[in-house]
């Protein structure tokens, strides 16, 4: 092993809304490694970067680079500093070349006033050549593969002298084939000298081709490891876990009919890959059906397909025998669905409205709350009023506006109204990211009292404490497949479930089928 | 109809084309350079009204008229930095600040006019001056050609040379690449160290002189007074044609020769016997018709696109 060039300590990142991202995180790499930097989401690998790249400025803490301490304010001095890092989202100009986009911000210039573009392109193709990339310098960014944008964005690093590379989850993007090449290339990368920080959660890619792994959980690291010590079993153990447990008492499901229907669903994203592979699962009144698994492993698609957000083929999706496919949003929702999206100031929302008008948004075109050609405003506040003290919406009045209120309270509204219908589906996405344990409490069993109620639920969650303490039963997806699924959520434990939602193990293609019934 | 076919083919309307294309062509490329960085100059009828003036009363004043061009570009410069100052800084949608400029330009200029020339129409009680026209050598004496192209004020040859120097400014130099860059993803120009902002106010100053420049021909070589609101709308047009151009410097300075075309058309038409209301919506008409068929063009682009996706 090389010398240690870069070590970050007792790093503490407390952000605004009082999360505590990063608690006194030691990390250091040494010369010419690749070093994996591994968490679940929200255990705070970016931020940990964010920090080193000069992002975000730590509460406390310091950064050595060789030795030296250095205060990274903007990403300018990080890069000053020989550290670079390709962002997941590229930060590429589309319609400009290859080369234009290596050289932009430090052009060659011809005298003093025009573009050298031909040593632009000697430039770019130099340095593709050094370090092994196939590439056209000379092709548009436009017409080339994402695996091909990653590619120009290491150059790019690579051209303002980046020695530490930051890979932030590179693979999300990639196929399969696609990744190999990179690995490839950052094998390349490593035995010129550079040294590599590797941002993921995919186990099999950490072992194969990362020297040593940082394991990070709720903001802590867990330690450092030599990957050839440690077997993706151990790691999975270190990156899942529970630290606080929230129950709720609930009583055994007793699920009757079928309300969702879902059948070989497959899904291709923009960039042509397959975020849904072939799924197929049901979910029948009076259960709650979890889906765990990491985020980016197709459980979006899978919300915004069933909702109707995005639109699928014909027949893979029914409710109650009903296919969605030709029907809109409204239409959906009419059948008896209702959503609890993921980002509820999109989608969830609309802030600058009151909490009244948020509350019958779904509602206010029904009978029940109109005279005739004008609304039944006595009505509505009837309503709004109730539903304002049943879920708990802490505020002043319903008149008041949403973005005064917590998160909590917003999440609560948004509750109140996708549950005020009564729904025979209720798709709940993340229904308690990021709000206070009081009101994650009260949404969760307002869950299970929907289910109580006959209701179907699809619960999708990140947060392994919630879809293991509300799911009657489980699946996991990982890489756009269902995985695993388990008819009773209390025989597994969180270990197992990890070794699944991380692509270790995978259950036979009878025991998946156990989900599908008609 | 017979008169018509004349009118056009005539080497005298070959001649004013080119000559009503000017104070479009200049606007036009303003458009363009702001486009280009993300920052559309809506103000460009505002700016174009008030060079216009700023070089009658400058070249009235100092009894020259290279110093009231100077002059009228500064201001045009000055509406530009106004507008970046207020959109850039203040954060002000740039649309309602580019109107606000429009309707402030419309009003302010009539309201100085009346201060300098005691009139609230035309300044041709001003001293003012024309800049001087251009015989062609060697083109000058060929036939049809030497009538069209030779003997046209200084700007309108300026403006020609104008389309390669934007064409030279975006493709060929530093700036230009990152005036591109900032306008097609202003984070990605951010992520490698260019300040976005500062190309964005080199993009509206530069804009707004080169509007003032169409500006100065309105009033300075066009006609040789200042008479209000006498831009007439083009700065708009400009707008029009630099969208249908494809916001590219030769296709903007082939629309923007097409909707000179449509105002000659609607000059020398007045002289038939078809009511002149109608005759002088032309250049208005042609403008939609345009943006119509450009509109249409990019829908079935896109569709095309998606459908090759599928």
């Amino acid at each position: 092993m090389g010398k240690e060039i870069l070590s970050m300590q007792n790093i503490t990142k407390v952000y605004p809304n009082g999360i505590v991202a990063n608690n006194r995180v030691n990390f250091s790499i040494t010369k010419g490694e690749i070093h994996a930097l591994v968490g679940e989401n929200g255990a705070g690998k970016s931020t940990l970067m964010k920090i080193l790249f000069g992002l975000e400025n730590p509460e406390e803490g310091e950064i050595l680079l060789d030795g030296r301490k250095l205060s990274i304010t903007s990403p300018n001095v990080a890069i000053l500093n020989g550290i670079g890092m390709v962002h997941q989202h590229f930060m590429l100009v589309p319609s400009l070349t290859v080369a234009e986009n290596i050289v932009l911000g430090s052009e060659p210039r011809k005298g003093k006033l025009f573009l050298d573009m031909d040593k632009a392109i000697i430039m770019a193709e130099d340095l593709a050549e050094k370090y092994n990339f196939d590439i056209d310098v000379r092709a548009h960014v436009k017409d080339i593969p994402v695996g091909t944008k990653q590619k120009v964005e290491i150059l790019k690093a690579l051209l303002r002298g980046a020695e530490i590379l930051i890979l932030d989850e590179p693979t999300a993007v990639l196929t399969p084939q696609e990744t190999e090449e990179l690995f490839k290339e950052l094998i390349i990368l490593k035995e010129k000298g550079h040294t590599i920080i590797f941002i993921s959660h995919k186990l099999h890619e950490v072992k194969h081709f990362c020297d040593r792994i940082t394991i990070m959980r709720n903001g802590r690291s867990m330690g450092v490891y030599n990957t050839k010590d440690v077997s993706e079993e151990d790691i999975s153990r270190l990156m899942v876990g529970r630290d606080v447990i929230l129950t709720v008492t609930k009583n055994k499901a007793q699920p009757k009919e079928v309300v969702l229907k879902v059948r070989n669903l497959t899904f291709v994203n923009e960039f042509g890959k397959k975020a849904l592979d072939d799924i197929s699962f049901s979910v029948r009144n009076g259960e709650i059906l979890g889906v765990a698994g990491v985020e980016g492993n197709g459980q979006r698609e899978l919300v915004e397909t069933i909702t109707g957000l995005l639109k699928c083929g014909k027949n893979k999706i029914l409710i109650e025998g009903k296919d969605i496919s030709v029907l809109g949003i409204k239409e959906l929702r009419d059948l008896g669905i209702s959503h609890i999206p993921e980002d509820r100031m999109t989608y969830g929302v609309a802030e600058n409205l009151t909490i009244e008008q948020n509350l019958i948004s779904n509602t206010y075109d029904k009978k029940e709350l109109n005279n005739g050609f004008l609304m039944d405003m006595k009505k509505i506040i009837d309503t709004t009023v109730d539903l304002v003290k049943d879920y708990r919406i802490k505020c002043n009045s319903p008149k008041q506006t949403v973005k005064m209120l917590s998160g909590g309270n917003i999440q609560k509204v948004v509750v109140a109204r996708e549950f005020a219908t009564e729904p025979k589906l209720l798709v709940a996405d993340q229904p308690t990211r990021g709000i206070d344990v009081g009101a994650t409490e009260f949404i969760r069993t307002k869950l299970v009292e929907l289910r109580d109620d006959d209701s179907a639920v699809l619960l999708v969650s990140a947060d392994l404490n919630e879809v293991m303490e509300l799911s009657d039963s489980l699946i996991v997806m990982f890489e756009g497949k269902i995985v695993a699924y388990f008819e009773d959520t209390d025989k597994i434990t969180e270990e197992e479930l990890g070794l699944y939602m991380l692509g270790v193990r995978k259950q036979t293609n009878e025991e998946i089928g156990g989900v599908v019934y008609e | 109809m017979n008169q018509l076919i004349d009118i056009i083919f005539s080497a005298s309307f070959g001649y004013a084309v080119i000559r009503v294309t000017t104070p479009i062509l200049f606007a036009a490329l303003g458009s363009l350079i702001a486009d280009r960085a993300g920052v559309i100059n809506i103000a460009l009828e505002g700016t174009m009204l008030v060079s216009a003036l700023t070089g009658v009363a400058i070249s009235a004043y100092t009894q020259s008229a290279w110093i009231g061009l100077l002059a009228a570009m500064i201001a045009g410069g000055l509406v530009g930095l106004l507008l970046a100052y207020f959109s850039l800084n203040l954060k002000t949608d740039i649309v309602l600040s580019g109107i606000a400029i429009n309707l402030m330009a419309s009003g302010g200029t009539v309201f100085v006019l009346y201060l300098i020339a005691k009139d609230r129409g035309i300044s041709s009680s001003l001293p003012s001056l024309v800049l001087p026209k251009i015989q062609l050598p060697l083109i000058d004496q060929i036939p049809v050609i030497g009538a069209i192209f030779s003997n046209h004020n200084v700007l309108t040859y300026a403006s020609l040379i104008a389309v390669l120097i934007v064409y030279i400014f975006l493709y060929k130099t530093p700036l230009g690449l990152k005036v591109r860059a900032v306008g097609e993803n202003p984070d990605a120009a951010d992520s490698v160290g260019i300040s976005v902002i500062r190309v964005q106010y080199f993009a509206l100053i530069t804009s707004g002189v080169l509007a003032g420049m169409g500006g100065a021909y309105m009033s300075m070589g066009y006609v040789s007074w200042f008479a209000k609101n006498m831009t007439a709308g083009r700065g708009f047009i400009a707008l029009a044609a630099e969208a249908m151009g494809g916001a590219s410097p030769v296709g903007t300075f082939l629309t923007s020769l097409l909707f000179g075309f449509a105002d000659a058309l609607s000059n020398n038409l007045q002289s038939l016997s078809v009511p002149a209301e109608f005759i002088q919506t032309i250049p208005y008409i042609a403008t939609i018709v345009g943006l119509v068929i450009y509109a249409s063009r990019k829908t079935a682009q896109i569709n095309k696109i998606k459908q090759q996706e599928k």
